[in-house]
Parts: C-alpha cells; sequence; structure tokens
C-alpha cells in the first residue's frame, strides 16, 4: 500500500520574496514609483556619502589648536573640543562646574522613579520636582548661601542657560497656565473674555517683540527704583508667553473629560476648587502630559530667540566663538554642532511624548 | 474737555512731585547696591571685549572703572550689561543700567529728545570706510552703486544716508544688529564696503579671515564725539561719571600715572595736590572721598595709560592718539580744571 | 456642633454669599477692579517714568524725516520719507516674506505628507528624515545656516553665475529682468480680469450641470485656454506692449532688473523648510484620520489613486488639517520677525529696530509692532475658521 506522500511545497517564485521581490513591490511597483525611487536614491547618492566623509572621515577630531586643522579637508572638531566647557557653562567660573553637574544629575536621578511602573508616589515626586527642585537648582546656581560663592547670572550661559530658561518656562507656566484654562471654560462672563484676551494676545506676538518689551521696557512700567534682573526679566515674559499657550493645552485636556465626570463631582457636593484639584485636573492632566511635552520642544528651540536680547545661551555663546579671530571661519562646525545638540533634545523628547500618547491612548479607548 | 484738564492736571502734579524725589535717584541707588551697572558693548575689541572668563575690557570699560573707583574706592564693583546699539537708549532710559559707556555718538537729538545725558568725550572719532584691497578702490567718492555693511540703530546709518545723497551718489545699506554680523557679511562679500567708526573699523579688521585683504580708505565723513552718557533727572551722578573721565584726561597732563601716583602724593605742585585730594575742595563738591581722583589713577591709570593699553600701541589695534591727543599736544583731549 | 444644627434646621437655602450668583458677581467684579487697578498703576508708571527722563512721547515722531536708507523696499522710499513711511515699508516686508513663506510651506507640507505615506519605501523614508530633521532643530539657527553658511560659496557679483544673460546669482542675490509695463498694457490687464471671472462662472455653471446631469466639462482645459489665451490675444492686438529690464553688471554691483536678495532668500527657505516639516507632519494625521474604507470604496468606484486622493482623501482630511495648518501659519507670521537676526527689513528689524532706535520712543514703537502682528495674527485666525466652517458643510 502506498501512502499518500504530499510533494513538498516550491517555495516562493523568487521575484516576489527576499531583496528583490521586496523591491519590486516597495521600490518598481510603476513606472512613476521606479523613476521616484531613481531619483531618491541619485539624491541620497549625492547628499549622503560627501555629508559623512566631512563630519566623520575626514574631520579633524585630536589638537587644539587651529593648526591641527590646517591640512584636513573635513570639518575641524577641535574648535568645538577647546570651547566646550564654554558652550555648556557659558562664563561660570570653572571651579564651580560641578554646580551644574550636581544640578543636573539631580534632576536625572529624581526623574528615574517617574519611568518606573511599580513605583507608587509619581504624583508626589513630580510635584516635588515641580516645587521644590527649582529652588534647590536656583541654589545651586546662584550660590551665596551654604558656603558657595555668589555666581551673577550674567556669567550662565550656554547650553545650561538654554535649559534652565526652558525648565523654567515650563515649569512657571503650568499653573498659570491652568488658571487661564479654567477662565476659559468658566461661565462667569467677565473672567472668561479676560482669560480669552490674555491668551489670544500672547498667541498673536512674536517672542522677540515679548523678549524685547521684558529685557528693556518692564523697568518703564515698574514704579520707580524698582530693578531686577536681566535674566529673570526674560524668564517673566517667556512664561506669560508660555502660559497662553499651556492654557490651550490644558484646556483640550479639560474637555477631553467626560461632562459626567464634573456632573458626579457636583453631585458630591464638592466646591469649584475641590472638584477641579481632586477630580478634573488630576485627569486632564494626565491627558495632556503628550501636549505639554511638545509645547517644552517648542520653548526649547524658542529659548534661542534670547540671543537678540544678549543673553549667552547655547547658539549665542557658539556665535560669539565664531568671533574669535584665533579661529575664524569654522562657523559651520558650530552650527552643525548646535543643531545636533538641539536635535538630540527634540527629536528625544518628541519620541517620548509619542509613546506617551499611545500608551495614554489605549487606557481611554472605548 | 474738562475731564481731560483734570487728568493733565494730575498727570502733571504727579510728575512734579516725582521729579523731586527722583533727583539723585540714580546715585542713591548705585550707592546702595554698591556697584556701577555698566552698559557697554556685546563685543568691540579695544573698547569693550570680554575674554573667555567673561571678564571685561577696553577704553570704554575703563570709564566704568574709573567712576566705580572714584565711588566706592574700587575699580572692579561694577557689573556690565552687554548691548546692542539697538537696545542701548531703552535700557539707560528703562534704568537697567546706570550709565552707558558704548561707543555712543553725541548729538543733538540724542542729548534733547531720548532723555539723554552725555557725560564728556572719551573717544573722537569718525565714520570712514574699510573695502577689499581687490575692489582697487582708493576714495569713497569712487564708490557709487555700492552696497555697504551697516550696523542698525547707529549714527553711521545716518550719516552714510547725508554723505551719498549730498555727492549725488546711490547705495545699498545691509543692515545688522551687531558689528560681528557685519564683519561676518563683509568678510563673505554680502557688501562692498563696511561703514563704521574708524577706530571700529581699525578693530574689526582683525576678526576678517584675511585682516591684511582689506584697507581703510582715507575719508572721513562725519564728526563722531564718543562718550559716556547718563540718564536726565540725576545731577550728581552725572557729575561724578563726567568728572571721573575729566579726572582722568587731568591726571595725563599732570604727567601721573598708575606707577608713580603714590610718589606724586608729596607733589609740591598745587594741581596735582589738588587732583589728588590734598588740598582744595578735594571731594566734597561731588560727594565722594578726597582720594577719589587717586583711586582713579591708581586703580585704572590716567586717560593715555588707558588708551595706549586698550587702542593704542600696547594692543593689537595700533591706533595713533591723532585726535585724541592731549590738547597741548595737538589733539582735542581737553579737560576742565580741577580747582 | 452648633453648625451642624443649624444645617438641619434652617431651610435649604445657603447663605447670600453662599450663592454661586452671588459669588460670581463678586469675583468678577474683584476682577474688573483689580485689573483696572493694574492697568492703571502701569500706566501711571509708564508715564511718569517717561516724563522724569525727559522721554518725547507721542506719534508726531511718525512725520519726522527717517534718514537712513532700507535695503528693501516694495513701495518707493529713501532717506527723505518719515518714520511713518519706514513703517510701511517694514510692514510690506513682512507680509511678503510670510505670504510667500505661507505658499511654499503648504507646498512642501502638502508633499512631504503624502510622501510620507507613500507606498515607496524609499520616499515614505526620505520624507521622515525631512520631517524628523528640520521640525526638531531650532528655527533661528536654521535661519543662520542658510544665510551664514549658504551665502558664503556663492560667487562675488562679477563673477556671477549667468544663465542666458537673462538671471544673474551671485552672492548679492538672484537677479533677473523685470517687466516694463508700457502704453496699452491695461487692456492686457483688463482681459486677464475678464477671463478670469468668466472662469468662476464657468465653474460653477460646469459643477451644476455634473450634479444635474452627471456630464463633466473639461472645466481644467477651458479655465487655463481663457486665462491664457484672452490676455495673449489682448497683448498681440495692443501690439506688445512690454518690455524687459535686464540687469547690467556695473563697477560694484548689477543695476536695473529685479532682485531677490539673498537674505530673503535665506529667510524665505528657512521659514518653509522648517513650517513645511509640521504642515508635513498634519497631512499625515489628517490623512490618517480618514478611514482606509474611503479608499477601498473609491478604488471599488474605479478611481484611479491620484483621483481617490484628490476627490476623496484630501476633501475629508482637510476637516482634520485646517485646524493645525491655521496655527502654522500664524507661527511662520510671527517666526518671519527672526529676519532681524539676518538683517531682512522687515517690521521688527526695520520699525521696532532702527526707527526705534533713533527716536528713541520704546512704548509707542513696540506698541505699534505688537498691535500689528495681532491684527495679522487675527485676520489669519478670521479667514482659516470661515475657510473651515465652509468646508465642514461638506459633512453630512
Amino acid at each position: 500500500m502506498s501512502v499518500h506522500t504530499p510533494h513538498p511545497d516550491l517555495p516562493p517564485p523568487a521575484n516576489i520574496v527576499g531583496v528583490i521581490g521586496w523591491s519590486r513591490s516597495n521600490l518598481f511597483s510603476t513606472p512613476l514609483n521606479t523613476a521616484l525611487s531613481l531619483f531618491a536614491l541619485y539624491l541620497i547618492y549625492l547628499i549622503v556619502p560627501p555629508m559623512i566623509n566631512w563630519i566623520f572621515l575626514d574631520a579633524t577630531w585630536v589638537g587644539d589648536t587651529r593648526e591641527a586643522c590646517a591640512s584636513g579637508t573635513g570639518a575641524c572638531w577641535v574648535f568645538v573640543k577647546v570651547r566646550i566647557n564654554q558652550f555648556m557653562y557659558g562664563f561660570f567660573p570653572e571651579a564651580e562646574y560641578w554646580r551644574i553637574n550636581l544640578a543636573f544629575g539631580l534632576l536625572v536621578v529624581l526623574a528615574i522613579p517617574l519611568f518606573i511602573k511599580r513605583f507608587k508616589h509619581k504624583g508626589r515626586l513630580a510635584a516635588f520636582i515641580l516645587i521644590f527642585y527649582p529652588i534647590i537648582t536656583f541654589q545651586l546656581f546662584s550660590g551665596g548661601n551654604f558656603g558657595l560663592t555668589h555666581v551673577e547670572t550674567s556669567k550662565w550661559g550656554g547650553l545650561s542657560l538654554t535649559l534652565i530658561l526652558a525648565g523654567v518656562g515650563i515649569v512657571a507656566s503650568l499653573p498659570l497656565g491652568i488658571v487661564l484654562a479654567l477662565g476659559r471654560r468658566s461661565k462667569m462672563p467677565i473672567v472668561k473674555s479676560v482669560c480669552v484676551v490674555f491668551i489670544e494676545f500672547w498667541r498673536g506676538v512674536p517672542l522677540i517683540t515679548v523678549l524685547f518689551m521684558s529685557s528693556v521696557m518692564l523697568p518703564l512700567f515698574l514704579p520707580e527704583g524698582t530693578n531686577f534682573d536681566k535674566l529673570l526679566r526674560a524668564m517673566i515674559g517667556i512664561a506669560l508667553f508660555q502660559s497662553a499657550y499651556m492654557a490651550e493645552v490644558i484646556r483640550g485636556g479639560l474637555a477631553a473629560i467626560p461632562k459626567g465626570q464634573y456632573e458626579a463631582a457636583e453631585a458630591l457636593g464638592l466646591s469649584f476648587w475641590k472638584s477641579m484639584g481632586l477630580i478634573i485636573l488630576p485627569q486632564a492632566l494626565k491627558l495632556v502630559i503628550p501636549g505639554i511635552v511638545n509645547t517644552f520642544i517648542a520653548l526649547f528651540k524658542d529659548t534661542t530667540l534670547v540671543l537678540i536680547i544678549g543673553l549667552f545661551d547655547l547658539l549665542a555663546i557658539i556665535q560669539q566663538a565664531f568671533a574669535d579671530p584665533d579661529w575664524l571661519g569654522y562657523s559651520i562646525e558650530g552650527y552643525v554642532f548646535a543643531a545636533s545638540i538641539f536635535w538630540i533634545f527634540c527629536f528625544s523628547m518628541s519620541r517620548y511624548s509619542m509613546s506617551l500618547e499611545k500608551k495614554l491612548n489605549t487606557g481611554h479607548a472605548r | 474737555m474738562k475731564k481731560i484738564h483734570v487728568i493733565a492736571s494730575a498727570v502733571a502734579l504727579t510728575a512734579t512731585l516725582s521729579t523731586n524725589a527722583f533727583a539723585g535717584a540714580t546715585l542713591d541707588a548705585v550707592k546702595k547696591k554698591g556697584f556701577v551697572q555698566c552698559g557697554v558693548s556685546i563685543g568691540l575689541p579695544g573698547f569693550s571685549n570680554a575674554d573667555e572668563k567673561g571678564n571685561w575690557s577696553g577704553l570704554d570699560v575703563d570709564v566704568c572703572r574709573a567712576v566705580a573707583a572714584a565711588l566706592f574706592a574700587d575699580a572692579n564693583m561694577v557689573k556690565y550689561t552687554p548691548l546692542t546699539a539697538k537696545e542701548r537708549f531703552t535700557a539707560l532710559q528703562s534704568g537697567e543700567i546706570d550709565m552707558l559707556s558704548r561707543n555712543t555718538t553725541w548729538t543733538l537729538t540724542r542729548d534733547s529728545s531720548l532723555g539723554l545725558n552725555f557725560a564728556g568725550v572719551n573717544y573722537y572719532d569718525g565714520q570712514g570706510f574699510m573695502v577689499t584691497k581687490k575692489l582697487g578702490v582708493k576714495s569713497a567718492l569712487e564708490l557709487d552703486g555700492a552696497s555697504f555693511c551697516i550696523q542698525a540703530g547707529t549714527t553711521t546709518e545716518l550719516n552714510l544716508a547725508d554723505y551719498f545723497r549730498s555727492n549725488n551718489m546711490k547705495y545699498t545699506p545691509v543692515t545688522f544688529d551687531t558689528s560681528d554680523e557685519t564683519v561676518k557679511a563683509f568678510d563673505a562679500g554680502r557688501c562692498d564696503a563696511l561703514t563704521s567708526d574708524q577706530s571700529q573699523l581699525y578693530a574689526l579688521r582683525i576678526k576678517l579671515g584675511n585682516p591684511d585683504g582689506a584697507t581703510v580708505l582715507p575719508e572721513v565723513i562725519s564728526k563722531e564725539p564718543l562718550g559716556p552718557v547718563t540718564a536726565q533727572g540725576d545731577d550728581e551722578w552725572y557729575k561724578i561719571v563726567r568728572w571721573s573721565l575729566f579726572a582722568m584726561v587731568n591726571a595725563e597732563e599732570m604727567g601721573i600715572t598708575s606707577g608713580n601716583v603714590d610718589a606724586k602724593m608729596s607733589s609740591d605742585d598745587p594741581n596735582v595736590r589738588r587732583l589728588l585730594g590734598q588740598e582744595g575742595i578735594k571731594g566734597s563738591g561731588l560727594g565722594l572721598a578726597d582720594g577719589w581722583a587717586a583711586n582713579i589713577i591708581k586703580q585704572v591709570g590716567n586717560y593715555g595709560e588707558s588708551f595706549e593699553r586698550n587702542v593704542g600701541q600696547g594692543s593689537s589695534l595700533k591706533i595713533a592718539r591723532g585726535q585724541n591727543a592731549l590738547w597741548n599736544k595737538g589733539g582735542l583731549q581737553y579737560a576742565p580744571p580741577i580747582r | 456642633m452648633a453648625d451642624e444644627q443649624r444645617a438641619v434646621s434652617l431651610p435649604a437655602k445657603p447663605a447670600l454669599w453662599r450663592r454661586p450668583a452671588v459669588r460670581s458677581i463678586f469675583f468678577q467684579i474683584l476682577l474688573v477692579v483689580g485689573i483696572g487697578y493694574f492697568g492703571y498703576t502701569i500706566f501711571q508708571n509708564t508715564l511718569n517714568n517717561l516724563e522724569q527722563r525727559g522721554i518725547s512721547t507721542g506719534f508726531g515722531f511718525l512725520d519726522q524725516e527717517a534718514g537712513f536708507g532700507i535695503l528693501m523696499t516694495l513701495v518707493p522710499f529713501d532717506e527723505t520719507y518719515t518714520y511713518g513711511r519706514t513703517f510701511l515699508v517694514g510692514l510690506l516686508n513682512t507680509l511678503l516674506v510670510a505670504g510667500l513663506g505661507i505658499f511654499f510651506a503648504t507646498l512642501i507640507g502638502f508633499m512631504m505628507g503624502v510622501a510620507r505615506l507613500s507606498s515607496n519605501w524609499i520616499i515614505s523614508r526620505l520624507a521622515t528624515v525631512y520631517i524628523e530633521v528640520f521640525r526638531n532643530i531650532p528655527l533661528l539657527l536654521q535661519i543662520l545656516f542658510w544665510y551664514f553658511a549658504v551665502l558664503r560659496p556663492l560667487p562675488g557679483p562679477r563673477q556671477s553665475l549667468i544663465l542666458n544673460d537673462t538671471f544673474y546669482l551671485s552672492n548679492r542675490g538672484l537677479y533677473m529682468p523685470s517687466p516694463v509695463y508700457e502704453q496699452g498694457f491695461w487692456l492686457v490687464m483688463l482681459a486677464l480680469g475678464v477671463a478670469i471671472v468668466a472662469s468662476i462662472f464657468i465653474a460653477r455653471w460646469a459643477h451644476k450641470r455634473q450634479e444635474a446631469t452627471g456630464q463633466q466639462f473639461h472645466t481644467v482645459l477651458t479655465v487655463i485656454g481663457l486665462v491664457i489665451g484672452l490676455p495673449l490675444l489682448a497683448f498681440l492686438v495692443m501690439g506688445m506692449p512690454l518690455s524687459w529690464d535686464f540687469p547690467v553688471l556695473q563697477r560694484f554691483n548689477m543695476a536695473g532688473g529685479m532682485v531677490i536678495i539673498p537674505e530673503l532668500a535665506a529667510l524665505l527657505v528657512a521659514l518653509s523648510i522648517y513650517t513645511g516639516a509640521f504642515i508635513a507632519e498634519a497631512v499625515r494625521s489628517g490623512i490618517l484620520a480618514v478611514s482606509h474604507g474611503q479608499t477601498e470604496a473609491a478604488h471599488a468606484l474605479g478611481l484611479r489613486p491620484g483621483s481617490t486622493l484628490r476627490l476623496v482623501i484630501i476633501p475629508q482630511a482637510l476637516r482634520v488639517i485646517i485646524p493645525q495648518l491655521t496655527s502654522q501659519y500664524l507661527n511662520l507670521t510671527k517666526n518671519s520677525s527672526l529676519a532681524t537676526a539676518i538683517g531682512y527689513p522687515d517690521l521688527v528689524a526695520v520699525f521696532a529696530g532702527t526707527t526705534l532706535n533713533q527716536t528713541g520712543q520704546a512704548v509707542e514703537v513696540i506698541a505699534m509692532t505688537m498691535a500689528v502682528y495681532l491684527a495679522i495674527s487675527l485676520s489669519i485666525s478670521m479667514f482659516m475658521n470661515w475657510y473651515n466652517k465652509r468646508i465642514q458643510l461638506v459633512e453630512r
């Protein structure tokens, strides 16, 4: 008795699997697609190899002087290497660098538990970071107490100043943004219109004019003799500007909370502030975390504008380095360096916000 | 109509009341906080420039230091606010800075309608042109149709317009916020000529990729008396700034330097003794300590020393004294006597 | 204890100060008084400060002679014009760069947004790289890069790259011939106007006919024929009343013709590429929001992929895209103020820069500048809201 043995399956035709099949369906499916793909490949050929050569292969990495770069045809990273401390810390006294490092190290250590799923006290930790951490950081930066030498704000600069400006902008604009968002949804006509006017005003004017106003005109508005730090004034401008954007983000979150939650809170007899603080805002704020991260990214990029009012953030300090007679002609290296730093920060934050969005979305899927 | 009158008189009343309160306000504030907030240029070698560590030096910076030395007997009691040309007057008007020492030209408009007081002239300058040698231009009159890199918000912008208008020539202005940007653009070939005060041209030339490829034309098309500025309304403060500068010039005239000031204390020359606070009105007229001028000379030096150290032979700029020599050496620097 | 008893014994009506309506009125009055006092204090302080410091006030300076030149002006301007005129010059330059920027950013954004969803692997990857790179780098950095890094390698005016003796590209900008209108050109313009009006009517008629009978009409071809043909006819009839002013190399610069200055080019490139990346993301999310069933249904009806995109997907996606597009347009307009960093004479550079500095009247100048941006922002929002409402009606 012969048993039927099925003939083994033939492999699929070579032109629909593997590299060939994949490229047939993904690159060359139609004449138009073929043309586009070829064009794109040509474009990549044109741009990528020279770029890699310039940035990595032909670049000069070692040395301390301009002469080291004389022979190289690629980028001169020595320029960045020589000035890296200034780019990071500005004019901060060299002996005090550890204070900045400690401040940012502390933030990283504090932030890690927020990403651990099993950690229970996330809310409390976040509140600590938002309220007490800025005070600690300010102490570390400014000094003057606890045996730390005082460092004037005019010496702050570089990447650390960029981070501080963006951080202060977010932390300060959050409470203001919440109040404005609640105000805009309020049933009281005057409160509502005041908030609308405030939000639309700050959203309608360019940040440059806001910075310019806060940097040179603010003392004109204040009583005679009151005067405070230029950096602080820039921060006030940024925080006011940012609060309008923050308010709009939070308003989106408030709108997304089902009406039943509001009604339930009212039915429980909670006052307005209690129902907001205990029921609505915790839910709404969680919903808008991705939005807040996105605002933070925008703010982080916008802080470069302070160079126009004479504060030395990362970009400004790099630009200033171009004017050094010993290092003329390396502006492209400087710009590329600044761009990659900003890019790394912004890109990783935007990825984080996207993953968060996904996670939160599943939680609220109906 | 009536309402407007009421408001107007109310405003006038508050204004007069507070004007009285305002006299001496800047000086009081400076004394209280213990340092002079001085507005300087963002970066102009020789005049005000910060090194890698953020220490400022320059001819304009020395004026700030002199004021601090007169007031606090310590030339280091100064904090610097780097300002662009655009920001400088608003910063002074708003009280953000106590004094401005930022190669600022003294003009009628600025002195009258901007609410400023010019305290003197620490550098006599004039606007000139820098071109690349390749262009083959020998005189500014050949520059018809050329484009010029200029810094926004300066008298340079206005002078250039006047010069070309009166000579019936055409030009294209390319305006930037900072002098660094004008140099960068000039270096990149964005414009045919860079125009600015002559002193700055020499300072900016060092920042070119090839400094020897550029040349400064002989024409000086304007008068640019540069000096420190204070805001109107505090005469005492204004006078301290003014006489700090005069003390430096007088010291040079009398041959007192930072090196020999201690020895000169025992001089018999009554002029020297008055300057150093040994006799005469001393510091009481200005409300300063008697040794105010001696402190300036000790810590900052006389005008000649400051000049040579920052922009003259002791610096990389190597600018000749020219108009900035003392009046008895063929220049214009002349200070009223201290007596 | 006492409280509890009262709560039980008293009627349900709460005390006067506990009633929401009363509270709300009280709270609002408090707010009005607070804001009024705040505004009054600031106003008083400013007035006092200005008075004390002897700073001139008022808008009289707008009539004074400016006395400085401006690199690029869309209306006649020289040193003898007033500060008021510098305001106009700056405003027009801002509007120009914002308008062009919105146009190019939309173009790039839609192209890249669609490309990112392309079935072609390499094209979609390239679009992704473009979006992720340019979205995450500060705009100011990009502007400076395009201006200082791209301007540098361009040759000087005497070594211009010349195309056909008509276009000259150098580090002074792109020079090209400008049209000179001679007598009789008005007829050509009139013909163009007539053609456009006629086209609108034809399009309406064709649309109605299609709704009623299902017959299609070659609207596009007819309109193109009309808009090109009619003015061309007028042009020939009037004996070609148009000549070109060619740029000529002079000792230093090119003279004559039109020029796109490098400052404008750098600003425009940076603004369109940066904003384009955000618009591409908006377009992508808009298209993804349209359910895939729509595409399948359109294919089942026999529509080609291009027509599917144009007639089915985009109109529905627009509803999601428009609000995001609005905010990007607003951002672009506000971001155009970064022009001041590279010397493009926009409103902030000319008016809030040079004019402010020459007159010293910061309060007036900054107030005017902010008011202009507010007005521009509000008009863009209003227009986009109107448009959004119009296309929302498509939903049934």
